[in-house]
């Protein structure tokens, strides 16, 4: 086996721990000063990486990650995880918003062809987004075969059984490799990165390059009308009895 | 309880979702009961209060107290129908007598005392504080005044049959000053609901503690909590700036000021902190609240013995500084009751003792590169020998949950017998040793762990149950040994019911003379949280 190279995409989020809040002139959400920290299912995705690789069934794992100058600590986490070496495929901070899963699938199907890689493993949704797109995109570009939301994933020979959590329960799909998997909460337990290892992946190499050295267009069709909050929940009302429950319904004209 | 077999985050998606805080967003508003059952202090806990009695899991009963220290009721009154009508008066719908509720509140949360009150009251405002003490004194009634019941000295439970007065639903902001980081609060406000209010106007609470999702602020000064963040923020004794005190007979001290210095006369808030509930009933509380800080850093670190813990305390305090902000220890079979009893995940390599570094700062870089410093550093000289950091704040609370519930799995491993001393540093582990040679095959575990920066060691030994045989191996062993080092037999604990005839292991005869008389002085017929924290007048 231990032929298979592997890349992974991990992508810089506000951490899950913090309450978000909106800019005041709703053009998004506030992330200065914010901490930030690698999406918990790209976490994921890098810990079944390494997994593989400490099997002996992936010979190499390249993490990447497309943003601002900042994705480079999101990298190093994924390499003090096990990631062999790293790319960041850099974006302006003002430009930042307008990547997307479109034109991030863009560049990872190029770097997937350009790294001759036989496995890319992505979260299946980042959790500032909530898109769920960006895996299926870059398999429909390179038109690979994807195993979406997984919860287990197993090397048979050249192929790769991937079983699935769907609506109804589980599913398993068997896919010819090279091959695009999204990981879904239950694949792992992504491991706590070890002093060592974090003080090996500050030597390890994160190779930086623009997206159009890739060839590829970051423009996006889209655009954000505006962000708001959720209407404020309003307070309920507390009785005491069946008969003050059917008068504050009738008051509030329900019955 | 939340399985933690799931990954270990997603009991913080739990936790991170809008519907669980319930923060108030003005002053005034009521910081509501709610607790995270991550800690599951559902036995004793207020959560009985609601009129849950039936989450009570179906646990051993414990032994009265009465019957198992040799303690004799004073001869206090009885109380009567004419009371219970008098205090309907005073607090209407309040006042309850429901033994299951009783049940819950006449049993600490180790589940090692237990009263027999009949009377549990719910005042919501110092005014019927201030009423039911003067009828309480009127009447020579004693009065267990009781918070989060969360000590560990059996304090905050009667030791007969002492009127429960319980700050649960004296649960208001009274006022925050969002540029000084002052807060106004009464007593029964719960420590983490005060943290979230202060974190959403860029504070914290000086203070932390594992028993944070239950204790009352209240309690907390009365009992001049310490806490994780103490090598950081400091004392009570500092971070108080005033106090609202009933007295045994009624009378209201108004020193609930929030000035930062106020010279004028004797400073009598400090009386009443550490007092555990006998001088006075603390019903609000002032409190200065340091700004939160930008940047949380979490270290778990492996050493590979108690020379390196201590040679990497004096590393951290010369190359994180001023950004150092806790330094906790633990010792192996820590660990492990947490791995075996709690099945937290650990983190890194096997070693014989861990301890967590926690940073803060303002500056992510600065205190990143400040701690990358110090890791190298400790990595390089074999200081440390395997760590992690925690790299996003899910997993910093998971480092946290590791040091923050050892007690908890402690209580899970048997009967607990629970020393808390102050040590010079360099004798710290030397006891814990000491002890595991004595006790032999007796005890299930000895274990050490505790706030190495503030010198205090919080010595834990389990059994299968209770045993006197064991207890004579234990006292005064611990306290002679203590007190040989010139240490304090309860640096932050306090002496409730369970170490009240121990101070003069750590205090002079005079001082405790002193503290009777201050005690006579303001509480004459003795009503206040009775046989607790000074030892019986000769």
């Amino acid at each position: 086996m231990a032929e298979l190279r592997a890349l992974v995409a991990v992508k810089r989020v506000i951490d899950f721990a913090v309450k978000i809040r909106v800019k005041p002139d709703k053009t998004g959400v506030v992330t200065d000063g914010v901490k930030h920290s690698m999406n918990p299912f790209c976490e994921i995705a890098v810990e079944e990486a390494v997994r593989l690789k400490e099997k002996k069934l992936v010979k190499e794992v390249i993490a990447v990650s497309c943003g601002p100058v900042q994705c480079q600590e999101t990298i190093r986490t994924a390499l003090a995880m096990g990631a062999d070496r790293g790319i960041h495929v850099e974006v302006p901070a003002a430009e930042a918003d307008r990547v997307g899963p479109l034109q991030v699938a863009r560049v990872l199907a190029k770097l997937a062809e350009r790294e001759k890689v036989d496995l890319v493993l992505l979260g299946k949704q980042a959790i500032d987004d909530d898109c769920n797109q960006t895996g299926q995109m870059t398999a429909g570009l390179l038109d690979w075969p994807q195993g979406t939301f997984a919860s287990q994933v197993t090397l048979e020979g050249a192929k790769l059984k991937v079983e699935r959590e769907i609506d109804g329960g589980l599913e398993t799909l068997r896919l010819k490799l090279p091959a695009v998997v999204t990981t879904d909460l239950r694949l792992n337990e992504p491991r706590y990165a070890t002093l060592p290892n974090i003080m090996k992946a500050k030597k390890k190499k994160i190779e930086v390059i623009k997206a159009s050295d890739l060839g590829v267009d970051l423009s996006s069709k889209l655009t954000v009308v505006s962000v708001e909050d959720p209407p404020q929940r309003t307070a309920g009302v507390k009785v005491e009895t069946t008969e003050d429950l059917v008068a504050k319904l009738k008051e509030v004209g329900r019955i | 309880m939340v399985s933690h077999q799931v990954p270990r985050w997603s009991a913080w998606i739990f936790r991170a979702s809008p519907g669980w805080q319930r923060t108030a967003c003005a002053p005034g508003a009521s910081v509501g009961q709610q607790r995270w059952p991550r800690i599951p202090w559902q036995v004793s806990g207020p959560l009985a209060f609601r009129g849950c009695a039936s989450t009570a899991p179906r646990v051993p009963r414990v032994m009265p107290t009465s019957e198992r220290y040799p303690v004799q009721r004073l001869p206090f009154s009885v109380v009567s129908e004419e009371d219970l009508a008098a205090f309907e008066r005073i607090i209407p719908g309040r006042v309850i007598t429901d033994p299951e509720e009783l049940e819950v509140a006449n049993v600490d949360w180790l589940r090692t005392v237990r009263g027999c009150s009949k009377v549990l009251l719910r005042p919501r405002t110092t005014e019927e504080v201030s009423h039911i003490l003067r009828h309480c004194h009127q009447r020579n009634l004693a009065v267990n005044p009781q918070g989060g019941n969360t000590g560990m000295v059996g304090g905050s439970v009667p030791v007969f049959d002492e009127i429960i007065l319980s700050t649960a639903l004296m649960n208001q902001v009274i006022s925050f000053h969002d540029v000084s980081g002052i807060l106004v609060c009464q007593a029964g406000c719960v420590l983490e609901e005060l943290n979230h209010y202060v974190q959403e106007r860029g504070f914290i609470m000086p203070l932390d503690l594992g028993a944070k999702g239950s204790c009352h602020i209240g309690g907390n000064v009365a009992t001049n909590a310490g806490g994780l963040r103490f090598l950081r923020y400091g004392s009570l004794r500092g971070t108080v700036l005033g106090l609202e005190v009933v007295l045994a007979d009624g009378t209201v001290l108004d020193c609930l000021t929030s000035l930062r210095k106020d010279n004028t006369g004797y400073d009598l808030k400090q009386l009443f902190i550490g007092s555990e509930g006998t001088l006075g009933v603390i019903t609000a509380v002032s409190i200065s609240c340091p700004p939160r800080p930008k940047a949380v850093n979490v270290a778990f670190l492996g050493c590979p013995g108690f020379a390196e813990v201590l040679q990497a305390f004096s590393t951290c305090k010369g190359t994180l500084g001023e950004i150092l902000s806790a330094f906790e220890f633990m010792d192996a079979e820590c660990m492990q009751l947490v791995g075996q009893h709690l099945h937290l995940a650990r983190p890194v390599r096997e070693s014989p003792f861990y301890i967590l570094v926690e940073t803060s700062g303002s500056s992510a870089e600065h205190d990143a590169e400040k701690l990358d410093g110090f890791l190298e550093q400790a990595l390089g000289s074999g200081l440390v020998t395997d760590g992690t950091v925690g790299t996003d704040q899910s997993k910093a609370q998971s480092l946290w949950a590791l040091r923050e519930r050892i007690t908890e799995a402690l209580s899970h491993d048997g009967y607990v017998f629970k020393y808390d001393v102050s040590l010079p540093v360099e004798r710290f582990y030397d006891l814990v040793s000491d002890l595991r040679a004595r006790l032999g095959p007796r005890a299930k575990h000895v274990v050490g762990y505790g706030h190495l920066g503030d010198g205090n060691l919080h010595l834990n030994v389990t059994a299968e149950a209770f045993s006197t045989a064991l207890l004579g191996a234990l006292e005064p062993y611990v306290y002679t040994w203590t007190a040989a080092q010139r240490g304090s037999v309860s640096a932050e604990h306090g002496l409730g019911l369970r170490k009240k005839d121990v101070l003069g292991y750590s205090k002079p005869p005079t001082a405790v003379q002193l503290m009777w008389q201050l005690k006579a002085l303001l509480d004459p017929r003795g009503l206040l949280n009775p046989y607790k924290t000074l030892p019986a007048h000769a």
